[in-house]
């Protein structure tokens, strides 16, 4: 942050015991997830006998091989890619709208809105009255139940609010002088100008939706309507190998376990959160404190 | 609430307060001029009304109606039948939940766990953060956060796979033991109630901690550097400039965030807990949320679990204002 002239012997001590633990911390955070990975990638009857720690010792594809042939798996994995998609789509196009509008200092009843809105963070709705009303809107075993629940966010509103309140006036009255209506403005001209604000939110709506397991565990018995994270959740916390089993297609190689079987899905699971993150980073940590310092 | 750091917004948010019109007043006159001019504001602003109104017509029904339904506590509500058929039942089942066995050890659970979390997971990141801040290299600096926030975007599912690996019987925590000496047969951890609370607290503090550092790094990268440097002429040194400099500079946001995690006190990681927990680490991970789950989901007991359900809510809404309330007189920060 600013430079001394000179470093003291007990400065430069500091600085090696600090980055020495920063070091470990960082070994501490990457190496259970290395030690998935590895063993996914070994043979699966050899990974059995345990002691893979640092690199594979039968590589092996057969597993992902498995998880790419497995019917049960695939159909999971587009239900998850499905309302990740359309659920962060639609998630963050309703909740921008909103705040658009509430935005906008002259709307009336602007005050009464936000009061209605403050009031739901905090009371949150609880488990029980929750299912209930899912189960009266006939969204149960459908798809909707994924999208419509979460659709909108008041937490995500305020971080919205205090990204447009930044947009000059002059902006918005400009085109409204040019004649283009409230919702021309919105996709137009305030969609296009937040990017910041909007990948922010669509990571964290993004990660809830790919990485949300209960509603489809509650709310979903169709199988092939269950997202991957409902599948690995059955698989791995009912500890129900009969499942990963199950899975695989016939005629698969001998040395694919369900254990084998069940750290291959885990990875191709996680890849792309992991694999896109990095990427957003300089967004969301923005748009985090944003909305912590709002909220 | 206000943060340190916040410097750019604050004036713009007095300014949004002045010129915010008072709709309550400007309906209120009722003039017939005025409500001329009212009707056509409305009408020309009538697509944003429409569009904030949607909004409101999502919240009344997936915040409004589910905050309603709490009203079955107090009924014998049968899922066959319609909400105006359930008789109305007072505070039974209140008294059922708190005269139940399983409220000791629910409570337990609940509490203990929490109260570990708040005990290790609360300081942990804040000792991270200020570390972290005194890494000179900027590059190495954002290298670590980028990793830290890493386990952030796993799910729980995810981790409960991890952590079922490592604590199998083959698996490494077992194999360190063993090659160590400290055991001669493998244990079978997630089996064992004893053991519940020490996993659910630490891997949630490996998911949690560079993540939670988040927020204090932004208050941090408000302190003004002439205060650092002021510290340095006066003969500070680096533990006494982040013990006098840093943690005074951010002790506001210390504040919220600790009112925030008294008030969750009763609420665990429901995720977290649901994919650890089996049927024989059950006296160790059975809490509130897992115990209104199974009662109402479950076994289909919809009035009894709301009631539990409910109970907590009222409980955690005093925490909350109990916390804001000790931390306004501490320290002068609060919520509201």
């Amino acid at each position: 942050m600013f430079s001394l002239k000179r470093r003291t012997h007990g400065d430069v001590a500091f600085d090696w015991v600090n980055n020495v633990l920063m070091l470990a911390i960082c070994f501490l955070t990457l190496y259970p997830i290395w030690y998935v990975l590895v063993n996914a990638f070994n043979d699966g009857t050899d990974a059995m006998r345990g002691g893979i720690y640092w690199w594979p010792r039968m590589f092996s594809l057969e597993s992902f091989k498995t998880v790419f042939q497995s019917s049960g798996i695939m159909t999971a994995m587009g239900v998850t890619v499905a309302k990740t998609l359309v659920g962060t789509v639609v998630h963050v196009l309703f909740t921008a709208m909103v705040a658009f509008a509430l935005s906008r200092r002259d709307l009336i009843g602007r005050k009464l809105y936000t009061f209605i809105g403050t009031i739901t963070m905090i009371f949150p709705g609880a488990l029980i009255p929750t299912y209930l009303l899912i189960r009266d809107l006939g969204m149960l075993d459908h798809f909707v139940v994924y999208i419509i629940p979460v659709l909108f966010s008041f937490f995500d509103l305020i971080i919205f609010l205090s990204f447009f309140r930044e947009i000059p006036d002059g902006l918005i009255e400009a085109s409204e002088i040019d004649g283009a209506g409230d919702f021309t403005v919105f996709l137009r001209i305030v969609i296009p100008v937040s990017m910041p604000v909007i990948a922010t939110i669509a990571l964290f709506h993004g990660v809830y939706q790919w990485n949300d397991y209960f509603t489809g565990m509650i709310y979903v018995n169709d199988t092939d309507l269950q997202p991957i994270q409902t599948y690995l959740y059955r698989v791995v916390a009912q500890a129900s190998s009969n499942q990963m089993i199950s899975a695989m297609p016939s005629g698969v190689a001998a040395n694919v376990t369900s254990q084998s079987l069940k750290l291959a899905t885990m990875v191709v699971t996680t890849a792309p959160i992991v694999i896109v993150y990095p990427f957003l980073q300089k967004y969301f940590v923005k748009g985090f404190m944003i909305g912590s310092l709002k909220g | 609430m206000q943060l340190n750091g916040d410097n750019e917004e604050v004036p713009h948010k007095v300014n949004a307060n002045a010129e915010a019109p008072n709709p309550a007043s400007a309906a209120a006159v009722g003039s017939g001029m005025t409500r001329r001019k009212w009707l056509r504001k409305l009408y020309r602003q009538r697509y944003l009304q429409i569009m904030a109104l949607l909004g409101i017509a999502w919240m009344i029904i997936f915040n409004y109606i589910p905050i309603y339904w709490n009203v079955i506590a107090f009924r014998e509500f049968d899922i066959i039948q319609p909400l105006s058929a359930a008789p109305w039942v007072g505070l039974e089942h209140f008294k059922e939940f708190l005269s139940d066995d399983s409220l000791g050890y629910v409570i337990r659970n609940t509490l203990g766990m929490s109260l570990l979390k708040l005990i290790i997971g609360f300081p942990l990141p804040i000792a991270f953060a200020l570390l972290l801040n005194e890494v000179r290299s900027s590059r190495y600096k954002k290298w670590i956060q980028t990793i830290s926030y890493l386990p952030h975007f796993l799910s729980w599912v995810i981790l409960g796979g991890i952590l079922a690996t490592w604590l199998a019987d083959v698996g490494i925590i077992n194999k360190i033991l063993q090659a160590l000496g400290f055991i001669d047969t493998p244990i079978s951890y997630l089996a064992e109630p004893k053991y519940f609370w020490t996993i659910i607290v630490s891997s949630d503090l490996w998911k949690e901690l560079g993540w939670s550092a988040i927020i204090y790094l932004a208050a941090i990268s408000g302190v003004s550097p002439e205060l650092y440097e002021a510290a340095t002429i006066d003969g500070a040194g680096r533990f006494q400039r982040m013990w006098s400099v840093t943690l005074p500079c951010i002790k506001g946001t210390i504040a919220i965030l600790f009112i925030l995690a008294v008030s969750g006190l009763l609420n665990s990681n429901f995720d977290q807990i649901l994919v650890l927990r089996n049927s024989l680490n059950e006296s160790a991970s059975t809490v509130i949320d897992v115990y209104v789950y199974q009662t109402g989901i479950s076994d289909g007991r919809f009035s009894y679990s709301a009631a539990v359900g409910l109970l907590k809510s009222v409980i955690a809404l005093g925490l909350l204002l109990g916390a804001n309330f000790v931390t306004k007189k501490l320290n002068d920060t609060s919520l509201f």
